[in-house]
């Protein structure tokens, strides 16, 4: 009962997507307000069956009801309650059925905060995120629906993937999935504000908070991602470039370009065009991550179960989608203004270069992940492309994007002259270049890769502090001024410096792993120990161990230095009684310095194990570098002018000196 | 033609869609295979873990065996890893490895903490011998019966599917047919 009542109020969800659709949208038309006035209510209404929804989901999963196919595959009753509630969203059927939830809690989120704007534009953004709902809901109720029934009803369920068996699977997927679909928020407000014709820097200014959150949600989704595959995967590594990796860093690139020319058209009123392409592509290639991941088209690690059938919904559901905000653009874009005019070196020039770079970027990635399919699709055989493309490619790029993010910031607005921020910058450079030959000199292993990658971290942080204090320098000498005027900074400023420096933790760690990384396999019985890195890594012998749902042998590895202990460790191999597949879970002793990481391999002989062995200097501040990216956007949003009301409707002229002045 | 440029996008958007169309009726692990049923291609190739040794085609012939391509930078290869394991381990047919383009002491490694079920690795650095095997990605897998002729071919990461269902019975006729 409980499943036909969760698959009914899906069915009830698509009657409202269409009136929400729909109605408000000829309201706006028309300039009805009666019509308009129902967005609103309408979100609240949905958001409430699909929260409905997900609870009957919820509840068979945390029940064992094990008649309904989507828990039968992916739980059993040995699975604590805390995964068998994650793996409601383990499996494709139950993971789309997350997606809409996050739909509808968007679109709910946008019908409660935007309280500002005027209703036309309200009801339009609201009327396209409900048609982007029905899509999705329509894909749920024709080729995945999570509430099938399976009859004969087996005893127990064949049990979630013991890889997903992680707090990593409670916490990463929601993230992820509020970036992804917090993106068809920057999409209908671009949208809409192309069928209303109030593509302005207004506009800007009420997207911009939401591409911001949706952002810094996708980057807390990947790092977790990432931090979870490094953990838990046992392979060492962070980041392997993977299809489904790379689906959803494309959003990524284009979320982070987004934000970045949505501030020059809030500010200045210009790429309004280009401002209005990249939240339409934003959206898009969270629906081709979907296609990629959902359809088998590409081989993957973590690839759902695929069906050509899914598939080609998907890709009809990205056809229509896109084509139709596209046509849009092609239709309205050509009347809208320029916007203010700037010079080859100003603020804008300078974000322009961020977003061209960004965008390269985004090419080589989509270019590595779609090429075996292209080649495949011209016939031209079959082929696969791996990290060192990546790695290749994408390093460059980067480099000269970090460069440029240290200019961008000091630069001002429309004019600026090369002499004149030389001179702002040349202790930050001359200082970066100092603390860089120091650093690699005291690591005492210099490669281009280390001394490029402390340049590009030492540079960002110099020009913030640069930046920071020619913002809080007392003007006429008064020192306590300083610290009135850093609490003076407006939030935004802040958390655009927080996020930065997290770019600048971000780029050290990859660098600090990249060059010291130690690894090293030992063969050991008890008793024995090795030295790594000045870490004595002794072994004590292992012990046979019974899980909840597994079988394991844990080794006890004692660990120290200069003779006083620093860690235990205990790495442990597993077998899963269920799906019966052997899993590693390494050991891993995470400080500030690094990483000990300790992952049990095969049995030799006797009691004599091969152990391996990682010591990964500044490891965790690749994903606490991403913590401060995004903390830095959220604090961002919360800046007053998001906060302050709205003056005017959309009636101003674009890109005028008022709209501009900011 | 100021309104062209505003069509590109939509243009672009064709293209993709169409690729991915084509691409959906396409299998990207099954693969052309213009050598099955012909002679493995000859190759000589140093042993990983002796560089000093080497094994050519030759010194395989009357047995049936397997090999499986792949890489310490292949992030699929780990995914069928347990796979070949499970195949060493139940004695199935004679696995070789072939190292494709790959750095030895990386791939010895990869080995050292994955397990390694190869009888022999042979270390294909330069990726020629994968040119003449025609690798188009890797993993690959093939198995070469007794007379040396290559029998089946399967790119992309193994899965107890594909085990059961074609190498297994496969497998069974060579060497039944001796």
């Amino acid at each position: 009962m409980i499943a036909e009542a969760g698959h009914f109020a899906l069915w009830l969800a698509v009657g409202v997507t269409l009136v929400l659709g729909i109605v408000p949208m000829v309201g706006a038309q028309r300039g009805r307000a009666d019509l308009m006035a129902l967005a609103r209510p309408a979100t609240h209404v949905l958001l409430g069956l699909i929260v409905f929804s997900y609870g009957c989901l919820l509840l068979s999963f945390a029940r064992n009801d094990f008649s309904i196919l989507n828990v039968a595959s992916h739980s059993n009753s040995a699975l604590p309650l805390m995964y068998r509630l994650a793996a409601s969203w383990g499996s494709h059927e139950g993971s789309l059925l997350l997606w809409l939830l996050m739909q509808a809690g968007w679109a709910w989120a946008v019908a409660v905060f935007s309280r500002n704007l005027p209703l036309p534009v309200l009801a339009r953004i609201l009327a396209v995120m409900g048609l982007l709902t029905l899509s999705f809901l329509l894909f749920v109720l024709f080729t995945s629906n999570p509430f099938d029934r399976l009859i004969p009803v087996p005893l127990d369920g064949r049990d979630l993937n013991p890889q997903l068996q992680d707090p990593g699977m409670i916490f990463h997927p929601p993230m992820l999935y509020m970036g992804y679909v917090g993106m068809s928020v920057a999409f209908a407000f671009a949208v809409a504000a192309l069928i209303g014709g109030n593509l302005d820097a207004q506009w800007a200014r009420w997207s911009r908070p939401w591409v911001t959150v949706a952002w810094a949600f996708l980057t807390f989704g990947i790092a977790l991602g990432s931090w979870w595959a490094y953990y838990e995967l046992g392979w060492g590594g962070w980041w392997f470039w993977d299809a489904v990796e790379n689906a959803s860093f494309m959003p990524w690139l284009v979320a982070t370009a987004l934000i970045h020319s949505l501030a020059v058209t809030e500010k200045r009123g210009s790429f309004k065009s280009w401002t209005v392409l990249l939240a339409i592509l934003g959206y898009s290639l969270s629906l081709l991550g979907t296609f990629l991941v959902r359809s088998g088209v590409i081989t993957s690690v973590h690839s759902f179960a695929s069906d050509p059938k899914r598939g080609f919904f998907i890709l009809v559901m990205l056809a229509i989608t896109v084509g139709a905000a596209l046509s849009l653009y092609a239709w309205r874009a050509p009347k809208v203004g320029l916007g203010a005019r700037f010079s080859t070196l100003s603020r804008e020039s300078l974000l322009l270069t961020n977003n061209v770079l960004l965008l390269v970027a985004l090419a080589a990635v989509m270019l590595g992940t779609l090429y075996p399919l292209i080649l495949d699709a011209l016939g031209l055989g079959k082929i696969s492309v791996g990290a060192p493309y990546f790695d290749a490619v994408f390093a460059p790029i980067m480099a000269v994007l970090v460069f440029f993010m240290g200019l961008g910031p000091l630069a001002r607005w429309k004019n600026d002259t090369l002499p004149a921020l030389a001179v702002r910058l040349r202790w930050a450079a001359g200082v970066t270049v100092v603390c860089a030959a120091l650093t690699a000199w005291i690591g005492g292993k210099i490669t281009l890769g280390s001394v490029v990658g402390l340049l590009m971290t030492y540079w960002i942080v110099f020009s913030v502090l640069t930046e920071l204090w020619e913002r809080v320098r007392p003007a006429g000498g008064v020192k306590a001024n300083v610290l009135y005027r850093l609490g003076q900074l407006p939030r935004a400023t802040v958390g655009m410096m927080v996020a930065h420096l997290g770019v600048a933790v971000f780029v050290f760690g990859v660098t600090m792993v990249g060059t010291y990384d130690i690894e090293r396999d030992v063969a050991m019985s008890p008793g024995d120990s090795t030295t790594v890195n000045g870490y004595t890594f002794t072994y004590q012998g292992n012990q046979a161990l019974r899980g909840p749902n597994y079988d394991a042998v844990r080794g006890h590895l004692v660990v120290t230095r200069d003779g006083r202990a620093v860690s235990e460790m205990y790495p442990e191999k597993r077998v899963y009684r269920v799906q019966r597949n052997p899993m590693t879970e390494a050991a891993i002793d995470s400080r500030i310095r690094g990483d000990l990481y300790v992952q049990l391999g095969e049995p030799i002989k006797g009691d004599t194990w091969l152990v391996r062995i990682w010591v990964k200097p500044f490891v965790s501040w690749i994903w606490v570098g991403c913590l401060f990216m995004g903390l830095g956007g959220m604090w961002a949003v919360t800046d007053r002018r998001y906060r302050a009301r709205a003056t005017s409707a959309s009636t101003e002229p674009a890109g005028t000196a008022a709209t501009a002045a900011r | 033609m100021k309104v062209l440029r505003y069509l590109v996008p939509m243009a672009l958007l064709a293209a993709v869609v169409a690729f991915l169309g084509v691409g959906l009726g396409l299998n990207p692990r099954e693969v052309p295979s213009p050598l099955i049923g012909k002679p493995a291609p000859a190759f000589k190739l140093a042993r990983l873990d002796d560089a000093t040794q080497t094994i050519s085609r030759e010194d395989l012939l009357g047995q049936v065996w397997m090999l499986n391509v792949w890489a310490s930078w292949c992030a699929p290869c780990r995914e069928e890893h347990p796979l070949v394991i499970d195949i060493a381990r139940r004695q199935l047919v004679a696995v070789y490895g072939l190292n494709y383009k790959d750095q030895v002491p990386a791939a010895k490694n990869w080995l050292a903490g994955l397990g390694n079920p190869y009888r022999a690795t042979l270390v294909d650095s330069d990726g020629r011998v994968g040119i003449d095997y025609g690798v188009y990605g890797v993993p690959e897998t093939f198995i070469v019966d007794r007379q040396g002729v290559i029998r089946f071919k399967h790119t992309g990461p193994l899965t107890p599917d594909v085990l059961r269902t074609r190498i297994e019975p496969l497998l069974k006729e060579l060497q039944r047919a001796g």
